[in-house]
């Protein structure tokens, strides 16, 4: 009874606190959806997120670096050593040949995904003063998670009459302050899925939403497989060790 | 007293070790028969649970401290280098972290007990004033250790922390100057940040072994709170406790397993994995969960110089806590009005730690004055008032008595201090 009592103590103390800093900083409200990698047995869902990877290619790549990802780690989206090897050979990545001088290559596996611009400056100076900020872990970078990232791509809509635009501005619900530099990157039909699912923009943002998840957190899927053995071999034990603990004590008690 | 030590263990190679440094007599004597009071309840696990978290936080800080760059350009992206490409290294990471959580946790589950049983009494003040000591070195390690990853928290955490020091009138800008190393948190801070962090775990350790030396030359306080009368009030630690603390190891570690793989950034900060950014600031800079009682108290004070002097008195007044109360009866079990001014003091302090994560405005910042006056309150007048009032119950004769009921009912287990079962 004790024992039950101390871990349900330290589970309070454990889920009771945290809420209280997550709340401080999130005054919006995102609605929640239901991700394939929610939930302690979560996975990526394969296709999703490869058509994801096809909208940051022909989208987001445009202006926003991503630079934490190489494109080996493409693997965990269910692509090929043969497909990822030729996805990063049709990519330039600027480089020092072996005079010295600047030069130019195919990509390997092993390069981190080609980044838009050389530096912020250069990213600033392309984007009317706004900065795009690199993606790599966007999704663990919001208090919202996936839910906030999906929530700002399809958050665009007509200003409220009385609500004044600033130059170079666009109106979005799901932005602190209602107005982000980034243009709407996402319109109807805007990319050509292979697998034929039909490109709306609902879908395009679960899509890209679904890859970026992955790219902030590419060992998820171990980790969670990693954790149901750990608890449930921990199950076991705490178990065993108090069957032991009551045989020990048999004779004092 | 020179000479070799008279060793009884059978063993010819371990008995010429023993006789020339008899580190295996004093493991059998105060780990192995070393006689502690038997009515331990689970809350005594935690001083256990604490030295295994102390392990962990080494043994995963050592192998990150392998693969992690201390330099501010290069921090945040070694950190993330650490979670993709070093094997298993988002384990390593997300055990760190959440193991400073985990290690925050069941120090204050062992603080509270303490506070609840009066284990900071007569004779056990220096094992009790070691114990704040060891809490202080543990807050200043965190807070470096959260610096590291060289995101925006860290960063705004670092700036707003090692400001308060600016505080005090003539030296306090030149204190914080030399705390950065320059006129900004940046890498030089970045740099002794990292330094301190991987010193002051050893100094921990150091502390921790004085905190148990200290308490092996006492004994422990129990649930009655108590002096042991006799053999018959106690069984050798091995193998009662080193059993019992093992069940409440195996329960720890279920909840630290299930924070590391299943909600791994649920306690941190999500702005902390934007990289650090000396020209934007943070909607609301918040520390770390385990320090917002503390960030209340702080804030609560409309000065500055104030805030800071109460937040380190918050933790002071810890340390001359066994003269502040002056009743002589321990247990909280045996005084019926502390029992219940002890879950007000807690009421308190979950309030401080909800107050510390809001925004210093409105309502808060008086719930946050609220319990901060209460807090001081409670140990600097209640307490010593309330000993020379309270009317405690009475004390039971001894700790077998009341364990085994009148008469000793069944085998006394005088036996027990011999039981053969340590070396199975």
């Amino acid at each position: 009874m004790n024992l039950l009592r101390i871990a349900a103590a330290a589970a309070v103390l454990a889920l009771a606190t945290p809420s209280v800093a997550v709340a401080a900083e999130a005054d919006m409200k995102f609605p929640a959806q239901s991700w394939s990698f929610n939930g302690p047995f979560g996975t990526f869902d394969r296709a999703s997120a490869q058509r994801g990877f096809q909208v940051y290619q022909e989208v987001c790549a445009v202006c926003h670096a991503v630079k934490q990802a190489r494109y080996r780690n493409l693997d965990g989206l269910g692509l090929t050593a043969k497909e990822i090897e030729a996805l990063a050979a049709a990519v330039t990545i600027g480089d020092i040949g072996d005079d010295g001088q600047p030069m130019e290559r195919p990509g390997q596996p092993s390069d981190r995904f080609r980044s838009p611009f050389p530096n912020e400056r250069a990213a600033r100076a392309a984007n009317n003063g706004a900065y795009p900020p690199d993606l790599s872990v966007m999704v663990k970078a919001r208090a919202g998670g996936a839910d906030q990232l999906y929530a700002l791509l399809i958050g665009y809509d007509q200003a409220p009459a009385d609500m004044k635009i600033g130059d170079g501005m666009n109106y979005n619900k799901y932005y602190a302050g209602h107005q982000i530099a980034m243009v709407a990157p996402l319109n109807d039909g805007q990319v050509d899925y292979a697998d034929g699912t039909r490109a709306s923009v609902e879908q395009m943002a679960r899509d890209v939403t679904t890859f970026f998840a992955y790219i902030a957190e590419p060992e998820m899927e171990v980790r969670k497989r990693l954790g149901v053995k750990v608890v449930l071999f921990l199950i076991f034990m705490t178990g065993i060790t108090y069957a032991v603990k009551r045989r020990v004590w048999a004779d004092v008690h | 007293m020179a000479g070799l030590h008279k060793s009884d263990i059978p063993n010819p190679v371990l008995n010429w070790i023993d006789s020339r440094l008899p580190i295996f007599t004093m493991l059998q004597k105060e780990y192995g028969v070393f006689p502690t009071p038997r009515n331990f309840n689970y809350l005594w696990n935690f001083g256990a649970l604490n030295m295994v978290n102390l392990v962990i936080m080494i043994a995963t800080g050592i192998f990150l401290a392998m693969n992690y760059t201390p330099h501010a350009t290069m921090a945040f992206d070694s950190v993330e280098r650490i979670m993709r490409d070093v094997n298993y290294g988002w384990l390593l990471r997300y055990v760190h972290a959440n193991g400073a959580s985990m290690f925050f946790i069941v120090v204050y589950i062992h603080i509270l007990r303490s506070l609840y049983y009066g284990s900071y009494k007569n004779p056990r003040e220096l094992l009790w004033i070691l114990g704040v000591v060891i809490f202080l070195l543990m807050m200043a390690t965190a807070f470096m250790g959260y610096v590291l990853p060289w995101g925006q928290m860290s960063f705004w955490g670092a700036t707003v922390i090692t400001n308060l020091f600016s505080a005090f009138p003539i030296v306090g800008e030149s204190i914080v100057t030399w705390l950065w190393g320059g006129y900004s948190v940046d890498n030089a801070t970045l740099n002794r940040f990292f330094s301190l962090h991987y010193l002051l775990p050893f100094v921990l350790v150091g502390v921790v072994f004085l905190h148990i030396a200290a308490l092996h030359i006492t004994g422990s306080n129990n649930p009655l709170g108590i002096d042991v009368k006799g053999p018959q009030d106690t069984l050798p630690f091995h193998p009662y406790y080193t059993m019992k603390d093992s069940v409440g190891i195996c329960v720890y570690l279920l909840v630290f397993a299930v924070l590391v793989f299943f909600a791994p950034n649920f306690l941190g900060h999500a702005d902390n994995y934007i990289p650090a950014n000396p020209l934007v600031t943070p909607a609301h800079i918040v520390p770390e969960w385990y320090f917002l009682p503390f960030y209340a108290i702080l804030r609560s004070v409309p000065d500055k110089l104030g805030g800071v002097l109460l937040m380190f008195g918050a933790i002071a007044v810890l340390a001359v806590l066994p003269w502040l109360d002056t009743s002589p009866v321990r247990s909280a079990r045996f005084r019926p009005v502390y029992r219940i001014l002890f879950w007000v003091l807690v009421v308190a302090g979950v309030v401080l730690g909800i107050a510390g994560g809001k925004p210093a405005e409105g309502v808060w910042v008086w719930i946050s004055r609220v319990a901060t006056a209460y807090y001081f309150l409670h140990f600097l007048v209640i307490l010593p008032i309330l000993g020379k009032f309270e009317r405690p119950l009475p004390l039971p004769e001894s700790i077998s008595r009341a364990v085994l009921g009148a008469g000793g009912g069944g085998p006394i287990p005088g036996g027990a201090a011999a039981k053969p079962m340590e070396k199975a």
